[in-house]
This record gives C-alpha cells, sequence and structure tokens, in this order.
C-alpha cells in the first residue's frame, strides 16, 4: 500500500520544526516513530500535507530522574523503556505497559511521546500515564508549557496541544517510598490493541494500609478514563480482598465501552472489574504490601 | 511532487537515491535496489516478513519511509552470507527445517540475528519472545526456536572450530 503524496523535512531543531509546524497550519503533521501515523496513511484514512519528522532533532531521547521527578523524552523508544534498568526497578507500572505495546520490532521504532500525542483510545500509555498522574511538557513558538496529563486528553485522537506545539517530555512525579503499579491488558492476541486494559498505581501507608490509588482505564471510553470513584473508595482502606473487589465494582462503572467484535459492552465492564481488582492486587504486592 | 537525496549503506555498500517522500522503506530497497529477499507479507505492520536491520535494530521496513532511513545503515537478508558461506542463522533454518513456505523466513532470520547480537544466548522464552513480531503461518515456530538455538550454539563455539 502507497501512502497519499506528502511533503517530508527533518529539522534538525525544534525551533525549525515548530517553524514548520507554524507554516504549515493544519497541514503539518508531526512524525515520531511512525507506527501509528504510516499505517493510517498507507490505509488512506488520513493524509496530510506535510511530515515534520523529529526523527534528526538531537536531545529528544532520554530516561532520567531528577527533582522529584521521572523525565522521559519524547521521542523515546518503547524499547529504551523496556531495557532502562531504572524503568524496571522503579517504575513496573511502565515496564508492563510496554511489554504489551504492539511487538518488539514495532517498539523498537515507536515512540512514547507519539503513544501519547497520537490519543488513540486504545493505546496503552494513556492510561498509565494517568494513574502515574504524569505531566505532558509541550513546546510551541510561545514557549515551554506543562499540562497536566488529567486536562491532556481532549477526545479520540484529540489532545490539549496546539497544532504548532511538540510534546517534548512527560515528567512523572518519583513515587514515595511504598508505591507500586500494575498494567494488565486483555489482549485477543500478542500485539493487539486493548479489549480493554487497567493501569493501577497504588501508595501505602505504614500500616500497610492504601493512603493513595490512581486508575486508568484503556479502551472503555472515547478517551482514557480514571475511574476516579473506586480511587476514592481506596482511601485509607485495607488491602482485604473484599475491598478490591469493590474497587473493581466501581471502576467497571467508570467503563462507557461500546459493543464491537472483540466483545459486548457488559463483557468489556466485567472484564474492567475483573482486571482492576487483578492489578491493584498486583500493585500492592509491588508496594511491599499483602 | 517532493523528492529527496537520500544516502543509505545498504549490506554495507552505499547508495544514494532521489526518493519521493511517500516511499516506503521496503519498496526502495525491492524495486530500487532490487534486494527482493525481503518481503512484503501484510502490508499493515503486524506480520514482520518485511524486517530489516536498520543500524542493528530489527524494524519493519514497510513502516517506514526511505527517507527516514537515510543516514542510516541497512542490513538485508543478502547481507547475511559472507563469501558463499551460509551465516549461521541461516545455516540453523536450514538443518533444523525451520520453515516450510519460506515467506517469514527473512524477516524471522533478521529479527533473530538481532537477538542474537544483543543476546548470545538466549532461553526458549526469550527467543519466543524476540521474534513475537514475526507471523509464521506454516511451522508453528517449533523448528524455527530450534534453528535459532542452533544459531547460537554455533555462534559461540571458538572460531578456530568453526568449518571443521
Amino acid at each position: 500500500m502507497i501512502p497519499p503524496r506528502f511533503d517530508y523535512e527533518a529539522p534538525a531543531t525544534l525551533e525549525e520544526a515548530i517553524g514548520l509546524l507554524q507554516r504549515h497550519g493544519d497541514q503539518a503533521k508531526v512524525l515520531s516513530g511512525g507506527q501509528s501515523l504510516l499505517p493510517l496513511l498507507k490505509l488512506r484514512l488520513s493524509s496530510v500535507g506535510m511530515l515534520v519528522d523529529l526523527g534528526h532533532i538531537p536531545g529528544l531521547s532520554y530516561i532520567e530522574e531528577e527533582g522529584g521527578f521521572l523525565r522521559i523524552g519524547g521521542a523515546t523508544r518503547e524499547c529504551e523503556l523496556e531495557r532502562s534498568e531504572l524503568i524496571r526497578t522503579r517504575y513496573p507500572l511502565l515496564t508492563d505497559t510496554t511489554l504489551v505495546i504492539a511487538d518488539p520490532l514495532v517498539r523498537n521504532r515507536a515512540t512514547v511521546g507519539g503513544n501519547l500525542a497520537h490519543a488513540d483510545p486504545a493505546n496503552d500509555h494513556p492510561a498509565t500515564m494517568l494513574a502515574l498522574g504524569a505531566e505532558i511538557v509541550a513546546r510551541g513558538p510561545k514557549g515551554k508549557r506543562t499540562i497536566p496529563i488529567d486536562q491532556f486528553f481532549r477526545g479520540p485522537f484529540e489532545t490539549a496541544l496546539e497544532p504548532d506545539e511538540i510534546l517534548i517530555e512527560i515528567r512523572i512525579p518519583t513515587p514515595p517510598a511504598r508505591s507500586g503499579g500494575s498494567y494488565l491488558k486483555l489482549e485477543r492476541k500478542v500485539g493487539d490493541y486493548a479489549t480493554v486494559a487497567v493501569a493501577a498505581q497504588v501508595m501505602l501507608d505504614a500500616g500497610g494500609s492504601i493512603q493513595a490509588a490512581r486508575i486508568g482505564l484503556t479502551s472503555v471510553a472515547e478517551t482514557p478514563v480514571r475511574a476516579e470513584k473506586a480511587e476514592a473508595f481506596l482511601r485509607g482502606k485495607r488491602t482485604a480482598a473484599n475491598i478490591l473487589a469493590e474497587a473493581g465494582r466501581l471502576a467497571a462503572e467508570a467503563a462507557s465501552p461500546t459493543a464491537d467484535w472483540k466483545g459486548s459492552v457488559e463483557y468489556k465492564r466485567d472484564m474492567v472489574r475483573v482486571l482492576t481488582t487483578r492489578a491493584l492486587a498486583k500493585a500492592i504486592e509491588r508496594a511491599g504490601g499483602k | 511532487m517532493a523528492t529527496h537525496e537520500i544516502t543509505v549503506t545498504v549490506n554495507g555498500t552505499p547508495h544514494r537515491a532521489e526518493v519521493e517522500s511517500r516511499l516506503l522503506l521496503v519498496h526502495f530497497i525491492r524495486d530500487e535496489l532490487r534486494l527482493t529477499g525481503t518481503h512484503i507479507g501484510c502490508d499493515t505492520t503486524h506480520c514482520g516478513a518485511c524486517t530489516v536491520l536498520l543500524d542493528g535494530e530489527p524494524v519493519k521496513s514497510c513502516t517506514l519511509l526511505a527517507v527516514q532511513a537515510d543516514g542510516g545503515s541497512i542490513t538485508t537478508v543478502e547481507g547475511l552470507a559472507r563469501d558463499g558461506t551460509l551465516h549461521p542463522i541461516q545455516e540453523g533454518f536450514w538443518q533444523e527445517h525451520g520453515l516450510q513456505c519460506g515467506y517469514c523466513t527473512p524477516g524471522m532470520m533478521m529479527t533473530s540475528h538481532a537477538l542474537l547480537q544483543r543476546n548470545p544466548q538466549p532461553s526458549e522464552e526469550e527467543i519466543r519472545r524476540a521474534i513475537s513480531g514475526n507471523l509464521c503461518r506454516c511451522t508453528g515456530y517449533v523448528n524455527i526456536v530450534k534453528a535459532v538455538q542452533y544459531a547460537a550454539e554455533k555462534m559461540a563455539q571458538p572460531v578456530t572450530t568453526q568449518g571443521l
């Protein structure tokens, strides 16, 4: 399959890239790893006048902890996240997530920033970043600004980014002691989009009770959503099985999936319930709780 | 029509070409360079038949623009054998019957090659995980795993005993 015609530039700096986005307005589109955008162009589900490739701009790929945040460069590839010792040991929720995104070949190109900016409600990082309480750093003609993740997703394939802004960094608050997370994805086969998936991040108090929990849901609404009622219910609770079961039930209420060939509304909602309960249990275990 | 001059090294040979923006890397490799060992399978980023190494890492060349590879180094299946001698990966697929129709084989071998560069003694699970982006509809993967294990063993042998 051959994509429709477009022009292409590979600027060497962010300033040039932003300049191109300004000049070409809604005709321009940012190309990062291209693992979602190129298939869309090939299937002619999308067209573009000017592709602005971030691939030759140095300094957009890094994973580091600094000043109370984990900072991930916007063009950091999934395979780099997967190989990172820091991520594996301190942010298991992120490792869980990257390992179920597409397949290893795709992950050699696909970027974390692209997964978020593309804003496909079936993408995996959005729910994870909701659970981690991340912030998006965007750079545009007027400089940098930070967008809380809760305000980032506006609709299917729609974000708070302006057309001339580029996602340059993801910032995740360093989890305090006794924190843990888990991402569980139900997929029909390896590399598939989620039927549903659940990201859970919990923080325990000194007594082993849940001090705070955040839960993000994939593929159950027009945007990734948080299961806020379940989060509120969990605050201050013991980590008993009946508590997690109730949180699962509340999380299912936050899901408004549509029926498709992967399952009925009832099935998907029930899978949210099941996966939420399991993801919470795993997150608690990783936080050192019981 | 937007075209770009690119320079890519393919199997050690530098190539300069004028390419259209939308030209996919796999079409550049097959149609311009006439290296048809790289196959097009699904053409939708699923099957991995088109896998090549870009700067040492396996990628799906149907999901990459030729212009994105500008300045890069590409290895295709034609780059595996040296001086008429099969690469241990190729020998493994031959000896262990790691193929039936052969359509997925070039992609399988490129992914396996990259795996062994990074991890010379992978476990069966690691092999299966590594090739999870390469689909085979004939073998059931059992002999493919054996082929990669064969290559790993062969490549671990001291150079002096190879070819004996």
